[in-house]
């Protein structure tokens, strides 16, 4: 080890997957290269740590002690906090963060209720460690449950242990954690698997995604536990191909926690075996579908099959397999370590603990916060997500991904728990929540969700396959300004047949996002087929551009924008749209600089 | 590249993930297939697939009936660049399709094409995970997000442009 130098700062950089995206490495790189230009590189730490959440202000930056908090950086920022706040103590101020009134707020993770709201168990590491480097994970008690299980626990007790703390699959059903692992226990064969699904799919949600790539030793930890219960000897963790990232994260871990005894032969001195091998997936979203990712696993094509018999009796090559998802595993030890009744005493009376969600959309404050199950949908979108931007309307929000449903303003006090929301016709699933706005045509919405399953569907089933190419092509009638009222039975009776129908839970909870939008927004829907009108001006087959005269001043910046020069007219006069010629782009309105073109519908 | 080549490589690559894996299972043709298309430059050549089959002794059928399950799986050459571009939800509502709109403008082609000049391929992903900042494409490993048409348009000159030096 290297002499352990004083440290008079250090620097938390967020390397998650967003703040990659949106430049991290060129600033970290500045950091680096202006610390050893002032030879403070032996002072000051740069750290890469996981997610911390705020993506929409990323890359950013935390330095402590004093825990400053940095956004929106880029390389020049880099260097002039190198050159005010860690050469001469001032922190630049134009790079902190600033409330809706201009006010600054530079101890943001303390100050904003983004991040004071917040409980974090699942995420308790992301954006504090570097999560390549197990001593970090280890100083943070990272595999002292592993440990307090192994020694002080039979796996009988673990099983107890989380069944006492009510903890729920955190992948979209919520089958209780515990039951499952007991189920599997008594299940007796000559092998056991344990399986991870890290096949994180539900557009909108990005929680898995984060947590195996700020905190890959929790899953680890996890799943050896899981495996202690079971007594399994190996376990699998099933990744997406579009997380590179994560991949590299979890396979650095998987290396480290070999090294220091807590994965292979004999694990902390113990009769315990157990270890972990990570297999990619190829770009099908039906694979997080449990017996379809057990096939993929194997190396087949990723299909589902029917259920029953489930996997804790007959999984992976026909061995009792539990598989739980990865918030779910990162919850596990910490209830080992502080106990059931900790965990049990946050959340409802049937939803426990924390839920991770990912805000997206229409919604100020977007990234990913873990809240206590119960919290009210107001709660989580307006004071955590800072509300709708640019002074827009809420409209609905859209949770469970493309199981999942919309549910609208009139519901925004429900508190989100696996039963109310289940109760309105949605679901928590993974925990995805895309916010919608006045701007959202609720009917391209169904459609772009039906969309999703058409391209999605195994095509192993008819229901699923058909069918939902059917219903897909109904809502492209309607949007296309070609729907009656028939289609919108038509759409219903084959919603009800395909998730009653369907071989797995792809297909039966494919009809959900048009049964909810209908529920909630029937009038949007028989406004598209009867006046043949799209109240949110989004279907471009029923809304037309137009100029108002009396605001026109006749610049020509529209007519030049225009792509199929459908806007004629004299300079200095007003011009004119022919819809006829006009497709549609929206192009004329973004260069108005007088608001004098407006949508119509119809 | 010549037959030889590709069933030395291809024979190379399986015995590797042979040796990497756990278990005795035969079931690593997903992850040697990974590491044959990145191999061979983004595509699976039929020549790789029939030595493969050979390999695990089962019949190139077996082969290719899962490799054409997989989307990210292909049986043709793509372009140097796989510029996948999410089109989900999140992405979706903050302003995509003006996103693919310009990708499909500053590259001259449509979905699952590839440019004349084998420099890039575009096409269509699932989510990736990024929604905080939407929208989001991926260029291979490396993913850009915020996305406007004026920044996609900056980064395709700049790929284009490094590849001009």
């Amino acid at each position: 080890m290297m002499p352990v130098a004083v440290v008079a700062n250090t620097v938390l950089i967020c390397a998650g997957g967003a703040c990659i995206s949106a430049g991290e490495k060129s600033v970290k790189q500045v950091f680096e290269e202006k610390l050893k230009e002032f030879a403070l590189d032996s002072v000051v730490r740069v750290v890469e740590t996981g997610c911390m959440g705020a993506c929409n202000l990323g890359p950013l930056a935390v330095i402590y002690p004093e825990g400053i908090f940095y956004q929106k950086l880029t390389p020049q920022a880099a260097e002039e906090i190198v050159v005010e706040h860690l050469l001469k103590g001032r922190p630049v101020e134009k790079y902190l963060y600033k409330g809706p009134a201009g006010e600054v707020k530079a101890k943001a993770q303390e100050e904003l209720p983004f991040f004071k709201r917040q409980v974090k168990i699942a995420t308790r590491n992301l954006g504090v460690i570097d999560p390549t480097d197990i001593e970090e994970y280890i100083g943070r008690d990272g595999y002292f449950a592993l440990m307090k299980a192994l020694k002080e626990m039979t796996p009988e007790q673990v099983i107890s242990e989380i069944k006492a703390s009510g903890l729920r699959g955190r992948g979209g059903a919520g089958f209780p954690t515990g039951l499952k692992w007991d189920i599997c226990r008594r299940n007796e064969a000559d092998q056991k698997f344990i399986i991870c699904n890290a096949d994180e799919g539900d557009p909108g949600a990005f929680m898995d995604r984060s947590i195996l790539e700020g905190d890959p030793h929790s899953i680890l930890e996890g799943m050896a536990i899981g495996a202690y219960a079971i007594s399994a000897s190996k376990g699998f963790i099933y990744v997406r191909a579009e997380y590179p990232l994560a991949i590299e994260r979890l396979n650095i871990a998987i290396k480290q926690a070999r090294e220091y005894g807590f994965l292979g032969e004999r694990v902390l001195g113990t009769d315990f075996s157990f270890d972990i091998e990570i297999r990619i997936g190829a770009g099908a979203f039906v694979c997080g579908e449990e017996t379809a990712l057990m096939a993929s696993i194997e190396g087949e094509r990723g299909q589902p099959r029917v259920k029953p018999p489930y996997p804790v009796e007959s999984g992976l090559w026909g061995k009792p397999t539990v598989i739980n998802n990865v918030e779910t595993l990162a919850n596990v030890p910490p209830i080992i370590l502080k106990g059931s009744e900790w965990f049990a005493s946050i959340g409802t009376e049937t939803s426990k603990g924390t839920k991770v969600f990912a805000l997206a959309g229409k919604v100020r404050n977007t990234g990913l916060v873990e809240v206590p199950m119960g919290i009210t949908l107001r709660e989580l979108i307006y004071e955590i997500g800072g509300g709708i931007p640019g002074g827009k309307r809420f409209k609905a929000v859209q949770t469970g991904g493309p199981s999942g449903g919309c549910i609208p303003a009139d519901y925004l006090d429900v508190t989100v728990d696996y039963e109310s929301l289940k109760e309105l016709g949605t679901i928590m699933g993974s925990g995805g929540m895309v916010v919608m706005d006045e701007d959202d045509c609720m009917v391209d919405v169904a459609k772009f969700f039906l969309g999703f399953t058409v391209d999605e569907s195994c095509g192993k089933c008819t229901p699923c396959r058909e069918g939902t190419k059917v219903m897909y092509d109904i809502l492209e009638k309607i949007t296309s300004g070609e729907g009656t009222r028939e289609d919108l039975e038509k759409l219903k009776e084959l919603a009800q047949f395909i998730s009653e129908a369907s071989l797995c839970g792809l297909g039966q909870t494919a009809p959900n996002p048009v049964l909810s939008t209908m529920k909630y927004f029937w009038d949007e829907y028989v406004a598209h087929v009867e006046e043949k009108r799209c109240p949110a001006k989004r279907c471009k087959a029923l809304i037309r551009y137009v100029i108002d005269p009396e605001r026109c001043v006749g610049c020509t910046a529209c007519a030049r924008v225009c792509p199929v020069n459908a806007i004629t007219g004299e300079v200095r006069k007003p011009h004119e749209i022919d819809p006829e010629i006009c497709t549609r782009c929206g192009s004329c309105m973004e260069v108005c600089r007088f608001d004098a073109i407006s949508k119509v519908s119809p | 590249m010549n037959v030889t080549q590709i069933e030395k490589a291809v024979k190379e690559i399986y015995e590797r993930v042979k040796s990497e894996s756990l278990g005795e299972e035969e079931d690593m043709l997903i992850n040697v297939l990974h590491k044959v298309q990145d191999h061979f430059g983004n595509f699976i050549p039929p020549e790789a697939a029939e030595t493969l089959a050979e390999l695990m002794d089962i019949p190139v059928s077996r082969i290719y009936e899962v490799l054409t399950f997989y989307t990210m799986f292909s049986t043709k050459p793509r372009g140097k660049y796989v510029i996948r571009v999410c089109e989900s939800t999140p992405c979706h509502v903050t302003g995509g399709k003006a996103v693919v709109e310009a990708l499909k403008e500053a590259l001259g082609i449509d979905f699952n094409q590839t440019t004349e000049d084998g420099l890039f391929t575009l096409e269509y992903s699932s989510c990736l995970g990024l929604c905080g900042v939407a929208p989001v494409m991926m260029v291979n490993d490396m993913a850009y997000g915020n996305l406007t048409p004026e920044r996609v348009k900056a980064i395709i000159e700049e790929l284009r442009g490094g590849e001009a030096k």
